[in-house]
């Protein structure tokens, strides 16, 4: 296990290479999923805004 | 052939009627390549050495200052509009337009470079292979110029990002202009970075203008 | 001549939505097993190299990415192409999606190469390696589409024009994979992507080769995944995301 995680004295290249890889798919995953979460959130939001009873344009004539 | 003409002499004549603003990157070259030695060093040896790279960037980015000129005062009053309207094709219209800019920006620049080369020690046998690699590179940079400057025309401040677009689609004349450079300077054979630079040129001149139309179609409407 | 169906579904944003929602899970499902075998097989089953010992292990990781960014770029210009001259607003919705993915996989294509560059070459960095500026002047481009975008106002502008930069760009890939054959550079020739057999030792083919799987499918889940937000995005105003995200309250 040991030597394995050494990589033959090289660990700090072939880890660093697998760790900043591996970051990256991470980063893509999360950005996809909060770019989703985000638009659904500001369509919520859009959708309810529409929703909500307007003030009428034309004032009624007393 | 005769709209080409035309549209050039036409955009040549702007240009002659607001010489100030044409000087302006003239002027900008002159006091880039002159803070590079106060900057570095004075010595002889070692501004040879920069001398190239600092004269070829400096060219770039003076070049990139005129931009303003090719469309964006067309589009402004309406005569761009125009321009496209009329049955003289787009890429035509582009072609004449990048030659008046060429002839008119680049080309004074071209001309200041040897000049400033002696003020870097560069002798004076390179100077012939540094300007026709200039001459060479230099119709595909303002290929690359206007098709940022397309690209942004409806922009109002378009300005700074059309360094970030058109700067590193220019690092590869930079590489074989400053290696074409160099071998002219160490007095070796020049001819395989400048037959490069002239197809990109070839492959610019011919398909830059549909991108350049087509943009500029996008950003009129 | 009649359009197959499916050919206009494609078109129709809640369709692929919905299409994108089934994929992701199994397409995601299968990236993981095959970048988890592949990284397995590459860092404990296969020997170590003659020549660099262990940090060959490398060519599990940087040839892939590189790979898989060229393929982004291609996505991205293919299908801002295609919403350019069709006026098809999923498929710039494709090309904006594709870009921070390619533009991560291409920095993480130049962090991996330096990373082996190092114990390798001697060197972290080569300005004059063709294939190394090329990546670097790819990465320029994803960004560039990038920040064009962000200068328009109008979303339909800002797709038709960054569409003909990424259509422009698109002559960088080509020379990416040509620039070995063409100079000569640190880079070896193509081991892989020619005709007769690939030269590189058996043992080491097969992990390399899962890897090349992992990241692609790996590429089309994040591709499939981020579309989905953009989509919604886009269609804020359409009656079916408002059932959607009503529904959701629900």
């Amino acid at each position: 296990m040991m030597e394995f995680l050494r990589m033959g004295g090289e660990a700090a290249y072939v880890w660093s290479a697998y760790g900043i890889t591996l970051a990256v798919v991470l980063f893509n995953v999360w950005w996809a999923r909060w770019t989703h979460q985000n638009a659904l959130e500001r369509a919520r939001a859009f959708s309810s805004e529409s929703r909500a009873p307007r003030k009428p344009t034309v004032r009624q004539v007393e | 052939m005769s709209a080409f003409g035309a549209i050039a002499r036409r955009d040549v004549q702007v240009a002659m009627r607001r010489l100030s603003e044409a000087a302006n990157p003239l002027l900008f070259f002159v006091i880039v390549t002159t803070l590079f030695p106060l900057a570095l060093s004075p010595n002889a040896d070692e501004l040879r050495e920069v001398g190239v790279g600092v004269l070829w960037v400096s060219t770039l980015l003076s070049s990139l200052l005129a931009m303003e000129g090719l469309f964006r005062a067309d589009a402004d009053d309406g005569s761009l509009e125009q321009l496209m309207l009329s049955p003289v094709p787009i890429s035509v219209t582009v072609l004449a337009k990048i030659a008046a800019h060429w002839l008119m920006t680049i080309l004074p620049l071209i001309a200041l470079v040897p000049v400033l080369a002696l003020s870097y020690s560069m002798p004076l046998a390179a100077l012939p292979i540094m300007v026709g690699a200039l001459v060479l590179a230099t119709p595909t940079l303002s290929v690359l110029i206007a098709l940022g400057a397309a690209l942004t025309v409806s922009l109002r401040r378009g300005g700074t990002i059309v360094g970030l677009l058109v700067l590193p689609l220019t690092a590869p004349l930079l590489i074989f202009g400053t290696r074409a450079t160099d071998f002219g300077l160490h007095d070796e054979p020049a001819a395989g970075p400048l037959y490069l630079l002239a197809a990109f040129a070839a492959f610019a001149l011919a398909l830059g203008p549909l991108a350049i139309g087509a943009a500029l179609r996008v950003g009129v409407e | 001549m009649r359009l197959p169906r499916w050919f206009h579904l494609l078109g129709s944003p809640p369709f692929v939505y919905g299409l994108a929602g089934r994929l992701v899970p199994w397409l995601g499902a299968i990236a993981v097993i095959l970048l988890v075998v592949g990284a397995y097989w590459g860092l404990a089953v296969a020997p170590p190299d003659r020549v660099q010992g262990e940090v060959y292990r490398i060519i599990f990781l940087h040839p892939q990415v590189a790979y898989v960014s060229m393929m982004a770029y291609v996505v991205m210009a293919v299908s801002a192409g295609i919403g350019f001259i069709w006026r098809i607003k999923l498929a710039h919705a494709v090309a904006v999606t594709a870009a921070p993915i390619g533009a991560t996989f291409t920095a993480c294509a130049l962090a991996t190469g330096a990373i082996w560059g190092r114990p390798t070459w001697g060197t972290y960095w080569q300005w004059t390696d063709p294939r190394i500026m090329f990546e670097t002047l790819l990465l320029f481009l994803f960004l560039s589409y990038l920040a064009l975008r962000a200068a328009f106002e109008d979303r339909d502008k800002a797709d038709r024009v960054s569409a003909i930069l990424a259509v422009v760009g698109v002559v960088n890939v080509p020379i990416i994979h040509y620039s070995v054959i063409w100079w000569n550079s640190l880079h070896q020739g193509p081991s892989f992507m020619k005709l007769d057999k690939p030269s590189i030792a058996p043992e080491m083919l097969t992990p390399f080769l899962i890897m090349i799987a992992a990241f692609t499918v790996c590429f089309y889940w994040l591709l499939l995944n981020g579309l989905r937000g953009q989509i919604v995005e886009r269609e804020r105003d359409t009656r079916w995301v408002k059932q959607l995200v009503e529904g959701r309250e629900a």
